[in-house]
């Protein structure tokens, strides 16, 4: 009896040990942490989690200061895989946050704009180009669709328009008839 | 004898080939209006030089090239263009894509062609080849110019010319070698002074006699009988059974000393370069359930449906397959156009291709594999794409896949394997232009936050000084 | 639709029906030699098999017909029901039946899932609980001191009577293997064990040749690669065959270790088996090799009179890894 407590309970130290020095040792350091899970938010820069953008909310995430499912743009593969990276249980998106839409970009009507700047300065990745009283044009290979240059508009002239399904980004599906 | 080697796998299917090599190629009459895409080659779509309402000639660039990998696209008969805009192509999306319409005025009337030198620079000649729209016509239709340059280092030892043409129902490289053998040997000379290849081996499936006999009496290169198996005419299945040489995919066969183009490839080299034709038709299969199957030199653009109605559809038609039945995709519908890489239209119908049977689970009997020319393992690759584990699949060579289709076909459990494979991979593309959009957009991100904040320290700084300024004054 | 759009498949079901008639060979010696109790396993053992199938896929909501059709569960029951004893006791059949369909196969994910060979994990579980009537093999009709017509059979199977006058011994012997098992421990030597009376009947010869027939013909349709008999045979044959020639007073001879117990069944329709098996041709070579160790060692050491049930679950459990390190190499991708 004795010696099987004995056995045990050195056994358990043992084991605890090696955690203890793995977690050690293969602790990720902090800004490597950072890196990783910004590299799997969407880099919209949309502000929605609540981050003035996806680093922010990446060392917030690091730190423990937010949760994973914050990210509409993300989605649910993306806190799966932000779950993944961390070791955490998986959770649906926070609906507080918004929901995920199909992927847009702006558009200016060139028309009715005004040349105020200021969507301009709104634009979190510089996708607006343009100057003072001349007509803004959004450059869609650029613009993330975080919709951040559309509130400040004092004319209203800007419109988010669904990216279109096109040959260049079309997807096979997977096979209709799953196996039985 | 050329020793010949011998590749992994392979299937056997019913060849159906007859149907459509009684008669020599037909010259269907002239449609009411071409539809014209503009990106029917592999790289960067052509840029529309044409307007509505333009009169074109014969011949004349309507789509200039973009960028490097890219060709040109020409009108191929005098007319007017009625619109450029989206059409329905034959792509498996069944989306739209830009195209020229054409409505031809019937006189067939040419720009001046202008044959050139066959001893002329080898860059300017790639040049013109690309100007001609001259693309792999085996379906591929990936630009020749670039593959006719050996580059500097490489040396070329010998220039393949695929005429094994193995899957069921297409005659079309058939019948273009018993007819136009002449065509295919002067192409291919200019094409081995390009590559200053040592040998040409041409290499037929011993299923076509006709076309081995025709092209051994044209000369100018080796002719070579191989064994008749699917995928027999794959590119790297030809290079490895006429030398074996195997191109690991991700390589190019030059950096190996093999280059590899499809006879119909050869011809329109010849036209472009002796006749001063770009490329404006081919030769294209119409079979399956149709009264009359055959071979129709069909202009670019033409509506297939007009070239089905030449063959003489029959009642009971459901659809039609683009290419083969092995590696062919499904047309959207018959009214899109006929494009560079058509080599054969295959009318539908429940009696020739009966439903697909239910899938089973795989029972890993490892029939896939045995069949796989790439030497893969079909069923790893299921199981991983299946539970949508993509990394994994890269592993096992997911990209090596040439989507043949053995392993579909050999499968007891009729797993749609190829399927599965084909979404995994669009899968991964789409996951790596994410990565890139998404990492350009950190990019510019961090850079504008740099940028405001360099701003602000500036403007901090421009109003120390001025608050020194002050004091000094 | 998609591409390809034709296939030549012979479907599963073909398959399995094609593996199924090369049993008739094995079960026709077996009525021959040993009388006709194995039509009534096998019947029994069918029957259970297909009910436990159909109501399992009804129970896991897959389609019944299709997979029902396929043959895999008919299979099972066959593979089981010439595995044990012709004479058994009906309850022993249904048990292992129901072990290899209910548990081996469909808790593990039914046709496709099941890492371990369902007919050998009824095997094994039936020869762990009831040894004694696992053991209780049918003597071959030539040396059996007396004989049961029809009738007594099922009487016997089904009520456990036997005609008044037939003790049990009367009717069974141990087999040939569990026979020199237990006599080499009794320090015999070869040759008096050998002249014992069950050495010089032929039933269990022309059982190895009937599997045997039926393996080449499946050889020839190409349902099984060489591979896996090939190997297996060979290392029972190579190993016994060593030790025959350093000490023949002990170890049997290679001929008598490939005719007896289950190593032609084993080597053609069990270690065969494409879902427990690897799928690489190396792989192939390996697991059937240590398939053929094990089994060897388990006849000359184990508890058990054969080993090739224990062998081939062994050898499952090591298929995962097997395969993942005898990747061949892709096309161009060669050393
Ligand atoms: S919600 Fe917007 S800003 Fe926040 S992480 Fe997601 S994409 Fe980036
Ligand atoms: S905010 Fe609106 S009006 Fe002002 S520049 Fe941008 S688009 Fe034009
Ligand atoms: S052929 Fe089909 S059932 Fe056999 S291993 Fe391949 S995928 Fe599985
Ligand atoms: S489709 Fe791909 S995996 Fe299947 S046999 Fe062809 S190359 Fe191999």
């Amino acid at each position: 009896m004795l010696d099987a407590i004995i056995v045990m309970s050195g056994l358990a130290l043992f084991l605890g040990g090696v955690l203890g020095y793995a977690s050690i040792r293969f602790h990720v350091q902090g800004n490597a942490l950072v890196e990783k899970i910004d590299a799997i938010l969407p880099q919209t820069q949309c502000a929605q989690c609540g981050f003035p953008g996806c680093r922010p909310y990446a060392e917030a995430i690091a730190e423990g200061r937010a949760d994973i499912n914050q990210c509409p743009p993300g989605g649910e593969a993306n806190i799966h895989k932000l779950a993944d990276l961390l070791g955490v249980e998986f959770k649906p998106l926070n609906a507080e946050h918004g929901e995920p839409k199909p992927k847009s970009v702006a558009y200016i009507d060139e028309n009715t704009c005004i040349g105020c700047t200021l969507c301009l300065q709104a634009c979190p990745v510089d996708a607006i180009s343009g100057a003072p009283k001349q007509m803004h044009t959004i450059i869609a290979q650029e613009c993330t669709g975080c919709e951040l240059c559309i509130p400040p508009c004092p004319v209203d002239c800007i419109v988010m328009v669904p990216v279109e399904s096109s040959i260049a980004n079309w997807k096979w599906k997977p096979p209709m008839k799953e196996v039985a | 004898m050329r020793q010949l080697y011998h590749f992994n796998g392979g299937v056997h299917p019913p060849q159906h080939k007859d149907q459509s090599t009684i008669d020599p190629i037909r010259i269907p009459p002239l449609p009411e209006k071409l539809i014209i895409p503009l990106h029917q080659h592999i790289g960067s779509s052509a840029k529309a030089l044409v307007q509505p309402g333009e009169r074109v000639l014969k011949g004349q660039m309507i789509g200039q090239p973009e960028g490097h990998v890219s060709s040109a696209i020409h009108a191929p008969t005098s007319g007017k263009i009625l619109s450029v805009g989206m059409e329905p192509v034959p792509h498996p999306s069944g989306l739209d894509a830009l195209c020229v319409i054409l409505e031809p005025d019937g006189l067939e009337e040419w720009i001046e062609r202008v044959p050139l030198d066959p001893e002329m620079d080898p860059g300017t000649m790639r040049t013109k080849l690309k100007d001609a729209g001259v693309v792999g016509l085996g379906g591929a239709v990936f630009p020749s110019f670039i593959k006719l340059n050996p580059g500097s280092k490489n040396k070329v030892r010998t220039l393949i010319l695929n005429g094994a043409e193995c899957e069921p129902y297409i005659t079309c490289d058939d019948l273009l070698m018993r007819e136009r053998a002449f065509e295919i040997a002067e192409g291919a000379k200019l094409m081995q002074r390009l590559l200053g290849a040592e040998e040409v081996v041409l290499g037929i499936e011993d299923n076509k006699p006709l076309a081995i006999e025709a092209m051994k009496s044209a000369g100018g290169m080796e002719v070579v009988a191989v064994p008749t198996v699917y995928p027999g005419g794959g590119a790297k299945q030809l290079i490895k059974v006429l030398t074996g040489v195997e191109v690991p995919a991700g390589e190019r066969s030059t950096d190996l000393g093999v280059q590899c183009f499809n006879v119909a490839t050869a011809a329109s080299v010849y036209r472009a370069i002796r006749l001063g034709e770009p490329v404006l038709s081919r030769i294209v299969t119409i079979t399956g359930n149709v009264a009359q199957p055959g071979n129709y030199e069909a202009l670019i653009g033409t509506p297939v449906d007009h070239l089905i109605r030449q063959a003489g559809a029959l009642p009971g038609s459901s659809g039609a397959i683009m290419g083969g039945p092995m590696m062919g995709i499904d047309l959207p519908s018959t009214h899109v156009p006929v494009v560079k890489a058509m080599n054969c239209v295959i009318v539908k119908s429940e009696a020739l291709f009966p439903k697909a049977l239910d899938p089973m689970p795989c029972i890993r009997c490892a029939r896939c594999a045995e069949s796989c020319p790439a030497e893969l393992q079909p069923q790893e690759l299921y199981w991983f794409a299946k539970a949508k584990n993509f990394g994994k699949a890269q592993e096992y060579a997911l990209f090596d896949c040439i989507e043949c289709g053995c392993c579909s076909y050999v499968c007891p459990s009729h797993i749609p394997l190829v399927q599965y494979y084909r979404y995994a991979k669009s899968e991964i593309w789409a996951q790596e232009r994410e990565k890139k959009a998404s990492d350009l957009a950190r990019l510019r991100h961090e850079f504008r936050v740099e940028r405001m904040e360099r701003d602000k320290r500036e403007k901090a700084e421009r109003l120390a000084q001025k608050s020194a300024q002050a004091k000094e004054l | 639709m998609n591409s390809p759009y034709i296939t030549r498949s012979p479907s599963v079901t073909e398959i399995m029906v094609k593996v199924l008639a090369a049993l008739i060979p094995a079960i026709a010696a077996d009525v021959w030699f040993f009388g006709p109790a194995v039509l009534v396993t096998l019947a029994l053992a069918s029957v259970t098999a297909l009910v436990l199938e159909a109501f399992m896929l009804r129970l896991r909501g897959r389609p019944v017909k299709p997979f029902l059709m396929d043959g895999s569960a008919l299979l099972t029951a066959w593979l089981l029901g010439l595995s044990i004893p012709p004479m058994a006791p009906w309850w022993l059949i249904v048990t292992g039946t129901a072990f290899a369909i209910v548990i081996a196969k469909h808790l593990y994910g039914g046709l496709g899932s099941n890492p371990f060979n369902p007919a050998m994990v009824g095997y094994a579980v039936l020869i762990i609980s009831f040894p004694v009537q696992m053991t209780q093999w049918l003597a071959p009709a030539s040396i059996a001191q007396s004989h049961l017509d029809f009738s007594s059979i099922l009487d016997y199977m089904f009520f456990h009577a036997l005609p008044a006058n037939t003790g049990l011994d009367a009717l069974t012997s141990a087999t040939p293997l569990d026979t020199l098992k237990t006599q080499l421990h009794l320090d015999k030597s070869m040759d008096a064990i050998m002249s014992l009376p069950i050495y010089g009947t032929i039933g269990g010869k022309w059982m190895a040749a009937a599997y045997l027939a039926g393996g080449l013909y499946l050889l020839q349709q190409k349902i099984v690669s060489w591979h896996v008999p090939v190997s297996f045979i060979g290392t029972i044959a190579i190993l016994s065959g060593a030790l025959h020639l350093v000490d023949p007073a002990h170890y049997a001879s290679p001929l008598f270790q490939l005719a007896s117990g289950a190593t032609m069944i084993g080597a053609f329709f069990i270690l065969t088996d494409p879902v427990t098996g690897p799928t690489t041709p190396k792989g192939k070579l390996l697991f059937a090799s240590g398939a053929g160790f094990l089994t060897y060692v388990i006849r000359l050491h184990g508890g058990y009179p054969d080993g090739v049930a224990f062998a081939v679950l062994l050898m499952n459990i090591c298929v995962p890894l097997i395969d993942a390190y005898t990747q061949p190499p892709v096309f161009g991708k060669k050393k």
